[in-house]
């Protein structure tokens, strides 16, 4: 396993194997692949939602802080994106 | 929004393996979703495997639906909050109108599982279901080299299938591969994952066989022995450590060998919906063996109504059907008390505990069953080495086998 340290400048993209999805029936995002299903807590669903290999990891800390009028989230996001890539549904691009 | 609540939030259901029971699933009032569904579209199959769990009576079953019944059922779930959807059969490839429902799914949100063999998957076909939203195929294998595949099967197959699982990378799909395991071919699971390397698979599932329907029918035979078992894990293990690449392997242990009964299902009644070629609607692929219900049809009753009241459904969810030991025991929040198709098989009553629990007063009956396979094995040896006859031969799925067993 390789251990990319996520920086504010990280690009996170959702890996290809998984399709993120609201579902309104679990009030929820889930995650879907291969005969499987993730649900996410509302936070997880927000920061993957915005993992589009385009946004860094600062640019999406900057659009939730915007999005919830809060402040301080980046240990937040780093802290789950780094789970996120150990659990493969992440990979990081330079 | 703290770290925690964004890692501990999260919750995992998934079809390879035992995860998480949904939290809630349990003793909700009113069910959650029928986040799974199962629509079985034909029994027709090329093949005729020996461990296949469809019922050995399939060729009795009556008229499939239609194309517009199954997009009803389609749009019904989907309005329930199904989101998983599985294609499977028999071989579901042997519906014409497979991509039409494909699309229909894929407009509705679906995630859409082909489960094949594979026969009948050619690459107009392919190109089709992908232009039609297919999103994943999972293809069966019998085994890694061509005569056991052929042989358990009973077909000839392998060269085709080795060109369908270059077609499915081809087409950019992930690929799962799903090998069923018996006494016959799990002393080759180092060749089979060498197979799956090969073919670029992300995901192994190494299924030992579950004994319903016609792997039920040859169960002395099918059955490992406890040392192959263990050997065969060994073996998963080390190739593990050394794949070079992201692959995920499944080892499903089979639960003769367990002292704990499987979550099955998550419980009847709590997250899958399974609806059979004639429409039949049941919360489980093995469950229309289980007596004393009036299994509702979807040709009749809304999907809605099938969930939430009848009894195929409700009976069994919840913990309210449970006898002891499992009425009293703390794990029955863990594993449901394990599988009613498998209770109601080996001790003739659906509301007992599974007896691959050591818990159970009937678990006798799972050792008792194991002993006879490993004897079996012992005596099939001897044949191979022409010393003694085997007893009982391997009985193939197919239309005349069914209407033999079940006149």
């Amino acid at each position: 396993m390789t251990a990319t340290p996520i920086t504010g400048t990280s690009k996170p993209a959702l890996e290809r194997r998984f399709r993120l999805q609201w579902e309104a029936a679990q009030n929820a995002h889930v995650l879907l692949y291969p005969e499987g299903m993730i649900k996410l807590n509302a936070s997880a669903g927000e920061i993957l939602k915005r993992c589009d290999g385009q946004a860094s990891v600062a640019d999406i800390t900057r659009a939730l802080e915007s999005a919830f009028e809060t402040t301080g989230l980046a240990n937040d996001v780093v802290a789950f994106l780094s789970m996120a890539v150990d659990k493969q549904w992440v990979r990081v691009l330079p | 929004m703290g770290q925690g609540a964004a890692v501990n939030g999260v919750s995992e259901m998934n079809a390879h393996a035992a995860v998480d029971a949904l939290p809630g699933a349990m003793t909700a009032p009113t069910p959650g979703p029928p986040l799974w569904l199962l629509l079985e579209l034909t029994y027709r199959c090329p093949l005729h495997c020996v461990f296949c769990y469809n019922p050995t009576d399939f060729a009795r079953s009556g008229p499939e639906l239609g194309t517009e019944d199954w997009l009803r059922v389609l749009r019904e779930a989907r309005a329930l909050g199904a989101v998983q959807l599985g294609l499977s059969g028999g071989e579901p490839l042997a519906r014409d109108d497979l991509e039409i429902i494909v699309a229909e799914a894929h407009r509705l949100g679906f995630y859409i599982n082909l489960i094949t063999s594979g026969v009948g998957l050619d690459q107009p076909r392919i190109a089709a279901l992908k232009e039609a939203g297919l999103d994943h195929i999972q293809l069966s294998f019998q085994d890694s080299s061509r005569q056991m595949n052929d042989f358990l099967s009973s077909t000839r197959t392998f060269d085709l299938k080795s060109r369908v699982a270059a077609l499915i990378k081809q087409y950019d799909y992930p690929m799962v591969l799903n090998v069923v395991l018996h006494r016959y071919n799990i002393d080759h699971v180092e060749e089979i994952l060498n197979m799956a390397d090969q073919f670029g698979a992300e995901y192994v599932e190494l299924a030992n066989t579950q004994y319903y329907g016609w792997a039920w029918q040859n169960r002395e035979q099918l059955m490992p022995t406890r040392q192959q078992i263990e050997r065969a894990e060994a073996v998963t293990q080390r190739f593990r450590e050394r794949v070079g690449r992201p692959m995920k392997i499944y080892f499903v242990v089979p639960d003769y060998f367990e002292r704990r009964p499987k979550p099955c299902m998550n419980g009847l009644g709590s997250i899958f919906l399974t609806v059979t070629p004639d429409g039949t609607a049941l919360p489980c692929h093995a469950a229309r063996m289980l007596p004393g219900f009036d299994f509702p049809n979807v040709r009749t009753m809304p999907v809605a109504t099938i969930w939430r009241e009848s009894s195929a459904f409700t009976h069994f969810r919840g913990d309210g059907w449970m006898k002891e030991p499992c009425r009293s025991c703390p794990e029955k929040t863990r594993d449901f008390g394990g599988c009613r198709c498998q209770a109601y098989l080996m001790t003739g009553d659906a509301a007992n505990a599974d007896p691959v629990c050591d818990l159970s007063p009937h678990h006798h009956l799972v050792t008792e069953a194991v002993a006879r396979a490993e004897r079996h094995a012992g005596q099939a040896a001897a044949a191979a080495a022409q010393v003694a006859p085997v007893e009982k031969p391997l009985v193939f799925r197919s239309p005349a086998n069914s209407a033999r067993l079940n006149p």
